[in-house]
């Protein structure tokens, strides 16, 4: 009954426009979604992630544009006849039935009988972890049992998509990252093609197979969790995605010079004279030296890795080193800057 | 005892003294109701004989009918228009929840006098369609209720989070009607009751309406024997308001009763119309 790992369909959103009078909450948005992968849609508030979402759930009409899952075009499909599973962020049990009828409430639907129903939904139950708790109703469950409970019931209709509405942001940090694990691996097991919407770019990076960065209503880039961090393709991407630091450089024949170094530049980098390099905090290096142009303010540490708070003139930046490297580096520190990278996107400044 | 124990006490005195007072302003018109209904005046003891009225009187009995069917269909009625409509609402239209809740709330401003006045010409049509028939007065008592309807079932509404409920059984593969029956009303049943039993709960103590177009509803029969048999109508009046008060305590044991996963809607009860009662004047008269 388990989908394998890959049996996933590929869904694919073609230039969706949604309009709300003048606000465009999607302006031709482009997205494929291959067979079996976990995609996150990232982006702040407002950028057009839920709708597409919603409009790929049914729950929304696009103002233009097409759905196509597996190949067939579903614009028009109800969302009922969808055949796609969803997870929201509010809680969505309904109060009236308990943790098994209502994951079995889809498959009654289906008109599955009552036999099958029970064991299916003890197994999607006992894949949350959740077989102990088949008899509580919603009130008698926490926020994230809740939504694990919604999880299963999404997946026992085996659907072709699973759709995920920041269902962790109700929850607390620490439910939230163990919550994330699981959906990750009840997703690997199970093998649906899943989109993910998130404002959390540490849930995405994390959980995703790719990720895809919105912006006003538009796919900025979509890419590996790796890729987006090491090489975003824009100044949104490389601010959105982490923390960068913008460092005034010289651009000249595809290499940018700042802090005393010379680095390629990233495609879509600026291609001559001043510009401003993004640098992750990684990315900068930090020397004990009394001659150095800056200083530092102060440190957090942080376990393994700690973060530093450096002053460079009127400029702060941040720097992020192991523990070892700490050595020599408090705040008042007068050090040296430098750039451990192969190549930086650098923005007009 | 330390003050604040001392302000307890003080405090527990003075509840359990407005308990009984509000206890007794209560008990005791009932319990002289139930005395003067249940009292032989041509001999001694106690007898039941007005209370037989109830059954025997076939005038009584006809109107107590009446005013049971009418009930029934008036909260058919406003149940089939004001559920689907106030759950559409929600789910498709929410800029229309103000205009539909101003529309519901407009009956209680306008006195029942001037709405039988006004609707007079209505009910001449109701005749023409259906009949000179008690049971036109269904239409009237609708619109009589709507207000503590509406107030009862947006209570219910508003404790569910409709839409995303509604999202969740659609992406599940439900239908509207299936959203509709299985998931929305299931989790507003206290409010659906609440709403049944003080619509209910008015059209038996309604009298203006039915007293005006000349129908023998309970009430009106109640205010006509008090004239003729004063202990019939007493009794009458007592066995109506009973039935009211029965009516409440199901509904507080079923709301009270669902764990709390059911919404239990506190609808406010109709002030001013007096469930059931008989209307001024007529009861212990």
């Amino acid at each position: 009954m388990k989908p394998e790992r890959g049996t996933g369909v590929e869904v694919r959103l073609e230039e969706l426009h949604r309009h709300y009078g003048s606000t465009r909450a999607l302006d031709g948005l482009d997205l494929t979604l291959r067979p079996g992968e976990l995609v996150a849609l990232l982006g702040p508030s407002g950028c057009g992630k839920t709708t597409a979402l919603r409009i790929l759930a049914g729950l929304d009409e696009p103002t233009s544009g097409r759905v196509l899952v597996d190949g067939r075009d579903v614009t028009t499909v109800p969302a009922n006849k969808r055949d796609m599973g969803m997870v929201f962020q509010a809680y969505s049990l309904f109060p009236h039935l308990t943790a098994q009828a209502n994951v079995e409430f889809g498959l009654k639907l289906r008109k599955v009988d009552r036999a099958r129903r029970a064991a299916r939904a003890r197994e999607m139950l006992d894949l949350v972890g959740l077989a102990d708790q088949a008899s509580r109703y919603a009130t008698e469950l926490s926020g994230g049992q809740q939504q694990r409970v919604a999880l299963a019931r999404a997946l026992a209709i085996e659907p072709s998509v699973l759709l995920l509405d920041e269902p962790l942001s109700a929850l607390d940090a620490k439910v939230r990252t163990q919550l994330r694990d699981e959906i990750r691996r009840v997703q690997l097991e199970v093998g649906t093609t899943t989109l993910f919407v998130t404002h959390d770019q540490e849930e995405a990076l994390a959980m995703a197979d790719r990720v895809g960065v919105m912006s006003k209503g538009v796919l900025q880039q979509l890419d590996t969790p790796q890729e987006l961090y090491a090489h975003p393709v824009n100044a949104f991407v490389a601010d959105f995605v982490g923390l960068m630091n913008r460092v005034p450089a010289e651009v000249a024949d595809g290499r940018v010079r700042l802090l005393g170094t010379e680095v390629a530049t990233l495609d879509g980098s600026v291609t001559d004279g001043a510009g401003v390099a993004l640098l992750r905090p990684e990315q900068l290096t930090v020397r004990p030296d009394p001659d150095g142009t800056a200083e530092v303010v102060d440190v957090m540490f942080s376990g393994a890795v700690s973060r530093l708070r450096l002053r460079a003139g009127e400029q702060e930046l941040v720097s992020q080193l192991s523990g070892s490297a700490l050595s020599g580096l408090s705040a008042g520190t007068r050090v040296r800057l430098g750039v451990d990278a192969e190549r930086l996107l650098v923005t007009a400044p | 005892m330390t003050p604040r124990q001392a302000a307890r006490a003080r405090l527990t005195t003075f509840r359990v003294v407005v308990l009984v007072l509000v206890g007794l302003f209560f008990l005791v018109p009932l319990l002289s109701m139930l005395d003067f209904s249940t009292r032989n005046f041509t001999g001694t003891g106690r007898t039941g004989a007005a209370w037989a009225l109830l059954v025997t009187d076939p005038l009584l009995r006809g109107s107590i009918i009446t005013s049971l069917v009418l009930a029934v269909l008036t909260v058919v009625l406003m149940l089939v228009l004001l559920v689907p409509t106030m759950i559409w609402v929600r789910l498709r239209v929410p800029w229309v929840a103000r205009p539909l809740e101003f529309f519901c709330l407009l009956p209680l401003t306008v006195p029942p006098l001037v709405l039988v006045v006004g609707l007079k010409n209505v009910v001449l049509w109701l005749n023409f369609l259906f009949g000179d028939t008690p049971y036109v007065l269904t239409f009237l008592y609708v619109v009589l209720v709507l207000p503590y309807a509406y107030r009862a079932l947006d209570a219910g509404l508003s404790a569910i989070d409709v839409p995303t409920l509604a999202e969740a059984a659609r992406s599940l593969g439900a239908g509207w009607a299936t959203v509709i029956t299985r998931v929305v009303v299931p989790n507003i049943r206290t409010a659906l009751l609440s709403a049944s039993f003080i619509s209910i709960a008015l059209v038996l103590g309604e009298f203006t309406f039915a007293s005006l177009l000349n129908y023998n509803t309970l009430q009106v029969v109640i205010n006509l024997q008090s004239k003729a048999n004063a202990q019939e109508s007493v009794a009458a009046s007592l066995a109506s308001i009973l039935f009211a008060a029965v009516l409440l305590i199901i509904l507080s044991v079923v709301s009270g009763g669902r764990r709390g996963r059911a919404v239990a809607s506190a609808a406010p009860l109709p002030t001013g119309t007096a469930p059931a009662a008989a209307p001024a004047g007529t009861a212990g008269s």
